[in-house]
Formats: structure tokens, sequence, C-alpha cells
């Protein structure tokens, strides 16, 4: 016999499993954005140097697993700062500097998306170098790459998950806590699908009608 | 920070054989589940292009079930769900009979999940190819097997070949995955060896190490590979 009035019984557990996952995914959204903008000023700024060491950073983070990033940051947070720290803190920490690196990139395709000639008439106008960054260049950059950095809090969204190997109570986590906990594993995790799809696909529509928007 | 370091640890038994066998079941899910999941991701990708509206819709279902929930969750699902839905005797071979139970699941749910993500790859780069080359291959006497095989497809392919390229890296790193199933492939060998002897530089360095030579030597072959399938005239 089915029971899905297992969802019921613990849906407090369960929300509070979500949650976790939702506040991971705004803390690797802004940490990881925040990572991203340094990154890039530093390629704009330090010239050659700076530029080997970004691509360098960027390369590796995005050559291996997010699992193996966890693993990493939750062994090397603890003996940097010399005292024990929860998973909570080592898991930010990770999914902050992993997110960076993509985020970098996104940032600077979208400033590359603006064509030559956009800074070329600006300063011809008149304006200065940082007028028409913030007047012309940026503008034009950020509603090429909202729609992707939506994208990528999506995927994000759903990499959280991944903290289940450090023992976080994110919502997959949840699920598999009362799934073992109740022998009820069809039910829990064919629960935890319909949530995450669904979160997932109102999320890409939003994704898309706002590209619409912009495109207009 | 006080950390004594071992490198040598790396070479001496049995953390050296078990780096290795992670290795080596890191290549298996990764090459066997590409197999698997490239003809699979080639023909949702044609039914995505299709000009059936139901054909359509079912491939687009296909596509964001496993686009939608994330690829732990179906590890999970594929794992502990799917046998127990299975016929009885089935499932049970499945759980019992099947050797390598987590090895094969972990193939499969890596092959499914990327054929999702192939299938949209196919599908855009086959919308990439001018209508012109379709209807001039038409007017040759072609049939649409034939244009799609003879016209279509080589010029997507050349389009699609540098993220082709990443979704291969993808596949490699999201094998680690398969370790929550229990196969103890590179990353959960590093682990496993930072557990027991509480070097985690030297064991997750390895790890690492290996992860960037596969995006490095991924690159260089791109590279080359499009140098040697550019087409005389741009596409």
């Amino acid at each position: 016999m089915p029971d899905y009035a297992l969802i019921v019984r613990n849906a407090s557990f369960l929300f509070d499993g979500l949650l976790l996952s939702l506040t991971l995914t705004l803390v690797g959204v802004i940490g990881g954005f925040a990572v991203g903008t340094a990154l890039a000023l530093v390629r704009l700024f330090t010239g050659i140097i700076g530029n080997y060491v970004v691509d360098a950073y960027v390369f590796v983070f995005r050559a291996i697993p997010l699992i193996l990033v966890i693993f990493w940051f939750y062994f090397m947070v603890p003996l940097i700062l010399g005292r024990p720290v929860g998973a909570w803190t080592s898991a930010t920490v990770a999914f902050t500097l992993f997110e960076g690196a993509y985020y970098s990139e996104i940032l600077r395709a979208g400033l590359k998306s603006v064509r030559a000639g956009q800074l070329n008439a600006a300063l011809a106008s008149g304006m200065s170098r940082a007028q028409a960054l913030r007047y012309v260049i940026l503008p034009q950059a950020f509603t090429a790459m909202i729609p992707i950095f939506l994208t990528q809090a999506i995927i994000l969204f759903q990499d959280t998950s991944l903290v289940f190997v450090v023992s976080l109570h994110d919502f997959l986590t949840a699920t598999t806590i009362i799934a073992n906990r109740d022998g009820r594993l069809i039910e829990a995790y064919t629960f935890a699908c319909l949530v995450y799809y669904l979160i997932c696909l109102a999320a890409t529509a939003g994704v898309e009608k706002l590209k619409r928007t912009f495109a207009r | 920070m006080n950390y004594q370091w071992n490198w040598g640890l790396l070479l001496k038994e049995p953390y050296a054989g078990w780096l290795l066998t992670g290795l080596g079941w890191t290549v298996a899910l990764s090459i066997t589940g590409w197999l698997i999941a490239l003809p699979l991701g080639i023909a949702i990708g044609i039914a995505r292009t299709s000009s059936s509206r139901w054909i359509l819709r079912l491939s687009g279902f296909y596509v964001s079930m496993f686009r939608n929930i994330p690829l732990l969750l179906q590890m999970f699902v594929w794992f502990f769900v799917v046998p127990e839905l299975l016929p009885a005797r089935l499932g049970l071979w499945f759980k019992r009979d099947l050797p390598n139970p987590e090895f094969w699941t972990g193939v499969l749910v890596l092959a499914f999940y990327t054929s999702g993500r192939l299938a949209e790859l196919f599908r855009a780069g086959l919308q990439a190819v001018p209508r012109g080359q379709r209807m001039a291959a038409d007017a040759t006497g072609m049939n649409r097997a034939q244009a799609l095989r003879y016209i279509v497809m080589p010029q997507a392919l050349r389009i699609i070949l540098p993220p082709l390229t990443s979704e291969f890296l993808s596949i490699v790193k999201n094998s680690s995955l398969a370790l929550t199933i229990g196969v103890l492939e590179l990353t959960a060998q590093s682990r496993q060896i930072e557990n027991f002897t509480f070097h985690g530089f030297e064991a997750f360095g390895a790890a690492t190490a290996f992860y960037v030579l596969v995006a490095l030597v991924l690159n260089l072959v791109m590279v080359r590979l499009q140098r040697t399938l550019a087409l005389p005239v741009a596409v």
C-alpha cells in the first residue's frame, strides 16, 4: 500500500530542507556573483599575469566535479581557520568559489557580446570611459547576461543537492532521511522528483518569458 | 596552519592501488555512459526537430524530465525505486544477480541524463544549419533521411563540436556522483584516502590533477579535430 500521507506527516521537516536548499542557492548566487565580478575586475585591471591567474582559477574549477570541490573545502576550511566549523560554513565557501568561476565566464561573455562600435560611438560623442561603461556598455551587457545568470541559478539549485555528501539537511537529504526511516523510498523519492521538476520547470519558464521581454 | 606534507603517501600501498582502481571506474563509467548517451541523444535530438506535434511533445518531455531533476536524485531513483517498480523477477535479477549493480545503475543514470543534454545540443545544431541546405538537398532529389545524413548532420556536428567536447568533460565530472550509490570511483577513493590518513591535500590533489589533465587533453583534441574537420567554405 503506498503511503503518501507520509509527506504530510513530515511536511515541516521537508520544508526546512527545501528552505536550506533555497538559502544555499541564494548564497551561491550572491557570493558567486561577487567572486565572479572580482575575477572580471582582476582580468580588466592587472594585465597579463592577472589574466593567467584568473584563467587558471576558472579552468581548474570548471574541470573538477562539484563533489570534489565540496570535499576539498570540507577538509580545508577547518584546517585554515584552525578550528572545527560546521558543514554549512564549508559548503557555502565551496559553492561561492565554485560558482564564482562560472559567473566570471558569464560576465566576460556578456561584456564581449556588446560590439566594439558601441564603445567607440560613446567615446566619439564625448563620454568618458567610465560614462561609456556606465550608460552604454553595462546596460546592454546586463540584458544579455541576466537570463544566463538565472539559468545558472537553476542549475545551482539542483546542484545544492550534492551537500548530501557532507550530511547537510537540504531537501534531498531530508527526503532520504524520511525515506529510510519509514522504509518508504518509492513515495518519498517520487515526491522529491515532483517538487524539483515543478520548481525548475516554473523557473525555466520564467526565464524564457524574461528573455522574450528583453528581446523586444 | 599546521600540516605535515607527505606526497610519497600516494605511491604507497594500498593508496596507490585505490587511486588506480578509482581511476579505472571513473573511465569505465564515463566511456560506457557516453557510448549509450550519444546515439540516444542524437535520436532524441532529431525527434526534437520533427514536424509531428506528438513526437515534439514526447521528446520535449523526455528532455525536460532529465534536465529538471537533480542528477543525484536520479541516481537514487534508479538505484532504490526503479528495481521495485519492475516486474518482480526482473527487479530481483537487478538487485541480486546482476554483477556490479552499482556500476550499471550509475552507467544508466549517466547515460540517460547525458542523452537529455545531448538531445538539446543536437537540436540546436540541426536548427543552426541554414534552411537552404535542406531545400537544396531536397531539390537534388534526396529524401529526408539522405538530406539529414549527408547534408545537414555533417554541418551540425561541426557547429556543436566545442560544446560536445564539454559535454564529455561533464560526464567525466558527473560520474563522481556514482559514489553516492557505492561505486568507488576516483573522487570516492581520494575521500577514502583522506579519511584513512588525514592527508587531504595529497589525496584530493591527486584526484584534481587527473580531472584537470582530462580537461586539458580534451581541449587539445577538440582544437585539433576542429582544424581537421574545418570546411574550405565557412558554413
